[in-house]
């Protein structure tokens, strides 16, 4: 089942922290977005993999945007 | 021999070496630990030139920090400036898409008048006794816009004060904020608010300009600039406008904010127990303001579903943005998905509001 990874916060992608591909465990650091200065990582929803991401560093995120999806094994 | 009578060593005091204590402490401080460094590198830097004898720069008519001081902050020309910039620095997304936190803004001004009524059983006048408890407020420039008409003999210890607790508002909220709240309430997200449109943050600066102006006149100067500027950055026409307001301009008047701030700390007017009493005072302002804003967001679970999670109340004090961090910090603490950041902007950026409309009151009354 493929699980969407909603941005919780508005602002800018500070840095992607995993690949497509990668194998990822429930509230690994996904990546960080910068908001108002602060850094503000995003944790995986569950176990899976990697399968899709929509951003890149630098990107200006609103609420609820799709991250990026992870397959769930 | 007149060259050595001129020279300042030979009429310094214990006083103003003790001074150049304190301004070293504040540079070290600001360079070190980066507490408020834009304002505390400057005033640390005037406190210890304004203590160096025989040279004049505070002498009233010619001294040039003097000059800065009298047409900077006499004037009140600084302070509005740095609200002009601030109000185009100023996102109120988070305010107009949960208008219920204003109040939470509103709550955290309890300690402003807590420490007003204390003061002044201290015996500090009605005029001091505002000064020092606009510190609760967390507000660098209200705090001096306030002092500069009510207390100009405070101005300094008040303002040193205020940029010291905003520094420290890591160290001094996280306990108040577990204190009053349980693990299950620090673990309450928020539900997630609708979108504000394009209009609506044009309209706000306006609309919010004429009904406070309208209601507390004295609030005027930091008002008129704080929404100009916010609506320099909406309208969306003017970015150069916005971006000086914002970057240059800010920048500029901050370096002559710091430097007057700081030289008009002199040994004999700062060096008196009254100023530690300021302090502690400011310290209490600042705590009761903080608890005030948490008490206030659990009573206001009490009557609705859409649970407030109350460490955003501790965001009521002004300290732009480094309160709404906080609250974002102590949240993620207890769950670290909960993501409070944009929710605490909203009482934040109320808060700054209310301090200034608690500043204008003072003025209206006392002047």
């Amino acid at each position: 089942m493929a699980t969407e990874v909603l941005v919780p916060l508005a602002g800018n992608i500070w840095v992607v922290l995993v690949n497509v591909g990668d194998e990822v465990e429930e509230d690994d650091e996904l990546l960080v977005i910068e908001a108002l200065k602060m850094e503000n990582p995003v944790y995986a929803p569950c176990d899976g993999t990697v399968s899709e991401i929509r951003v890149k560093k630098g990107d200006v995120v609103e609420d609820d945007d799709v991250l990026m999806i992870i397959e769930e094994s | 021999m007149i060259f050595f009578e001129n020279m300042g060593l030979l009429a310094l005091t214990p006083g103003m070496v003790f001074m150049w204590l304190i301004g070293i402490v504040l540079i070290y401080l600001a360079i070190t630990r980066q507490y408020e460094p834009l304002l505390l590198l400057p005033i640390g830097f005037g406190i210890l030139i304004t203590n160096l004898p025989l040279s004049f720069l505070m002498e009233p008519g010619e001294g040039l920090i003097w000059r800065f001081y009298h047409y900077g902050i006499e004037w009140e020309i600084i302070p509005p400036l740095i609200f002009l910039g601030l109000g185009a620095l100023t996102d109120f997304s988070a305010l107009l898409s949960q208008p219920r936190l204003i109040f939470l803004g509103a709550a955290a001004q309890v300690g402003v008048y807590v420490t007003f009524f204390i003061a002044y059983a201290f015996g500090f006048s009605l005029e001091e006794a505002a000064t020092i408890g606009i510190i609760g407020g967390a507000d660098g420039p209200t705090t001096i816009y306030l002092a500069a008409r009510l207390a100009p003999q405070l101005l300094g210890a008040c303002a040193v004060a205020a940029y010291s607790y905003m520094a420290l508002v890591p160290i001094i909220m996280p306990p108040i904020m577990k204190l009053l709240t349980t693990d299950a309430e620090r673990k309450i997200r928020m539900k997630k608010t609708r979108k504000v449109t394009a209009r609506e943050k044009v309209f706000f600066p306006i609309i919010a300009a004429m009904v406070i102006i309208l209601l507390v006149p004295a609030s005027a100067p930091l008002i008129a600039m704080f929404m100009m500027g916010n609506l320099f950055r909406e309208s969306k026409v003017v970015e150069r406008l916005n971006e000086t307001a914002q970057n240059s301009l800010m920048n500029i008047v901050t370096i002559f904010l710091g430097v007057s701030v700081g030289a008009t700390m002199n040994a004999e007017n700062f060096l008196r127990k009254e100023v530690i009493f300021i302090f502690f005072l400011g310290l209490f302002a600042f705590m009761i303001s903080t608890a005030s804003g948490i008490l206030l967001a659990k009573f206001m679970n009490l009557f609705t579903s859409n649970k407030i999670n109350p460490l955003v109340g501790a965001a009521g004090v002004s300290a732009v943005p480094m309160a709404a961090r906080v609250v974002q910090k102590v949240g993620a603490a207890a769950d670290k998905r909960n993501y409070l950041l944009m929710f605490a902007m909203g009482p934040n950026i109320a808060g700054v509001i209310g301090t200034v409309i608690a500043a204008g009151i003072f003025i209206s009354i006392l002047k």
